[in-house]
């Protein structure tokens, strides 16, 4: 295979004394799923925060596209073009769709001042592909259902033409519609050849989204392996015992 | 009647709306508003008639800058969740500054003869950038230290007061330069007609915004409101603009005080000269720091990122927003803001004195919190807190006016407080309900 998209070598990270991340190395293809699973605490979370700048590892390299990454912060993540959905969504309750979209990437007039029109403009276009349901543009995110803040937590990472995207959780708040929408958009989004790190605690619906999947316990990396190899009962003894029934026969 | 609101955004369905709705008039303004106005007619009836008197509305102005100015800053940093109780002693610190520069530093130490035009710019923008930097280093410990800001400026609040107090070994310093003190209010008017050219280009400039923000909506396809809703709302700003200055220019310079000095109104004798004070530049301040706020709140980076912080400091944080940098910048903008609420406080009393200014900080997170600004963050208006401190000040000096004795003005104000806040939280749990 040709160079991963992300490269993350021997990471590791502790906080008071607690390796919440112990060693890990993980890659990630352009147009590939891979799923993170584990127990809670696993490290899953941390791992993919490192990424995206919230975390700054102790030890470790990240490599993008073949290139050394230096990730410090999450502006440094987004300038490598890496966007992230958290689990809690990230949104700022008070403000509405528009200025959640572009949070820290305003689109600005001539003269340097925030372009509301604009931006809700854009923000209508995007919400009409992503979610047609999606009205209330001008309330205060705080007044939307789970669905749609997740929708604009999507409309966020996709905007800005993401390659690589990390969902952790995406599906966790929604209902059974709202999370066959965000399946096919996993896919569509797949076939435009980003590369998707993907954190759930639903086996089997990482076995039907994921073309891999890396199982974590104690912030060890216990394995990773195509969902075609493996069973779901396979995966299950990797949570649950941390130990590669694949590796071990 | 062919208004865009039906032709312009297809999925907005015409829908039944009532006046208000019409008119997109915030209902909190409007409550303020009226809660003013109420306060206003009470206090006209109880006086027999001298609470709306332009003289006493001239007064109650000037009176109000000096707060106002502060609630502004103070709106940005309740809206990110802190609090700041060292203003008052802040603006006592800048006044000290000021003060000694005028009177002693610079014409002793620099050869500035007192009285040189220089010395009264040249103090203001020491008294700012004090202000700016003890705002900043306090915004410092705040952000980057992560102190608490309530420790911190219940610090500042401590030494602040007296860093002043050890500048003028507590003595009164003044009198201050005779342009420094035109910033205090009734020293310093802009005159009948220099009050309707401003008058009239503020109402000009009202109309065209409003107008010009239309068209921005007509060309984006949003809906806007009907045509005789931007109407209504374009009389009612321009009566109320040019109302004021209307009652600021009615009211009349004593006889006596023309008497004084008749070349300074441009009269020959003080016979038959009739002039008027119109509208104070310390208000002219006040009208310019709302409004570079106010489009710093809605139409900057900084604004957005400021509200966004309030809302939720984690998600501004994973934006790539630089919080702590934020914090500073806050913090420091308040600090200018004392300084010039300083400017205007000592120029008022044409003196530095040691207790300028005390409680000053109580007073301005009431008003910030009267005009709706919530503690638990994210929400605030900048003419919310400019109303506020108006509410405030209508209260406190319609009570002096009808003899209420000072310990019973503090209950009502603090009743006052109490049931301002209560209302907010009952107003937004209805919205929040609806919605």
């Amino acid at each position: 295979m040709n160079t991963p998209l992300v490269e993350m070598k021997n990471v590791s990270i502790a906080f008071g004394g607690v390796h919440a991340v112990d060693d890990v190395s993980i890659e990630l293809h352009a147009g590939e799923v891979v799923g993170l699973l584990g127990h809670n605490g696993a490290g899953k979370s941390t791992l993919i925060k490192m990424l995206s700048g919230a975390y700054k590892m102790d030890s470790g390299e990240i490599w993008i596209e073949g290139n050394r990454a230096t990730i410090n912060s999450p502006r440094d993540s987004r300038s490598y073009k890496i966007e992230t959905i958290y689990q809690t969504l990230a949104l700022a309750d008070n403000l509405d769709a528009a200025s959640n979209l572009f949070l820290g990437r305003e689109l600005t007039t001539p003269f340097g001042f925030v372009d509301d029109s604009r931006m809700e403009a854009e923000t209508r276009k995007i919400m009409a592909r992503l979610n047609p349901n999606f009205k209330k543009l001008k309330e205060p995110v705080a007044a939307l259902s789970g669905g749609q803040r997740q929708s604009v937590a999507i409309a966020r990472a996709v905007y800005f033409n993401a390659k690589i995207l990390i969902m952790d959780e995406p599906t966790a708040a929604l209902g059974v519609h709202e999370t066959a929408m965000v399946a096919e958009l996993i896919g569509e989004l797949k076939k435009q050849g980003l590369g998707i790190f993907l954190i759930s605690h639903d086996t089997r619906e990482m076995m039907d989204l994921c073309d891999r999947v890396s199982v974590m316990k104690n912030g060890k990396m216990v394995g990773t392996e195509r969902v075609e190899d493996v069973t779901e009962d396979d995966i299950l003894s990797m949570i649950i015992l941390g130990k590669n029934p694949k590796a071990s026969s | 009647m062919s208004d865009n609101s039906t032709t312009g955004s297809p999925h907005n369905a015409p829908q039944k709306r009532s006046f208000l709705q019409s008119l997109e008039v915030d209902l909190r303004l409007l409550g303020m508003i009226g809660a003013f106005f109420g306060i206003c007619i009470i206090f006209n009836i109880l006086t027999d008639g001298r609470f709306l008197t332009p003289r006493n509305i001239f007064n109650l102005t000037i009176q109000t800058v000096s707060v106002a100015i502060m609630a502004t800053g103070m709106v940005f940093v309740i809206v990110t969740r802190h609090i700041d109780l060292s203003v008052g002693a802040l603006l006592a610190t800048c006044t000290a500054v000021m003060g000694m520069l005028q009177t002693a530093w610079l014409p002793q130490v620099f050869g500035l003869e007192l009285g040189h035009p220089l010395i009264p710019w040249i103090t203001i923008l020491a008294g700012l950038i004090t202000g700016a930097l003890i705002g900043a280093a306090q915004g410092w410990l705040i952000g980057y230290q992560a102190i608490p800001a309530f420790i911190v400026t219940l610090g500042g609040l401590l030494i602040w007061r007296n860093v002043g107090w050890h500048m003028t070994d507590g003595a009164t310093i003044g009198p201050l330069d005779k342009t420094f003190i035109l910033f205090g209010g009734i020293n310093g008017t802009l005159g009948v007609f220099w009050s309707w050219i401003v008058g009239i280009s503020a109402t000009g400039a009202a109309l065209l915004a409003m107008w010009s923000g239309r068209n921005a909506k007509v060309k984006h396809g949003f809906p806007v409101k009907p045509v005789w809703a931007e109407i209504t709302m374009m009389a009612v700003i321009s009566t109320i603009i040019l109302g004021f200055v209307a009652t600021l220019n009615a009211y009349a310079v004593p006889e006596r005080v023309v008497a004084r000095n008749p070349s300074l109104y441009g009269c020959e004798t003080a016979e038959g000269c009739v002039v008027a004070y119109g509208i104070p530049y310390s208000v002219l301040v006040l009208i310019a720091v709302a409004i570079v706020m106010t489009v710093i709140a809605l139409r900057t980076r900084l604004g957005r990122y400021i509200f966004a912080t309030g809302g939720n400091p984690d998600a501004a944080e994973l934006s790539g927003i630089n919080t702590r940098l934020l914090t500073v910048k806050i913090f420091a903008m308040v600090g200018v803001l004392s300084a010039l609420a300083g400017v205007v406080a000592s120029a008022r009393l044409g003196y530095h004195t040691n207790d300028l200014g005390t409680l000053d900080e109580l007073r301005v997170i009431a008003a910030a919190v009267i005009g709706g600004t919530a503690l638990s963050g994210g929400i605030g208006t900048i003419y919310g807190a400019i109303i506020g401190a108006l509410i405030m000040q209508s209260l406190q000096s319609g009570m002096a006016m009808v003899g209420v004795d000072a310990p019973y003005q503090n209950i009502v104000v603090g009743a006052v407080l109490v049931l301002a806040v209560w209302i907010d939280i009952q107003y937004r749990k209805r919205v929040g309900a609806k919605s």
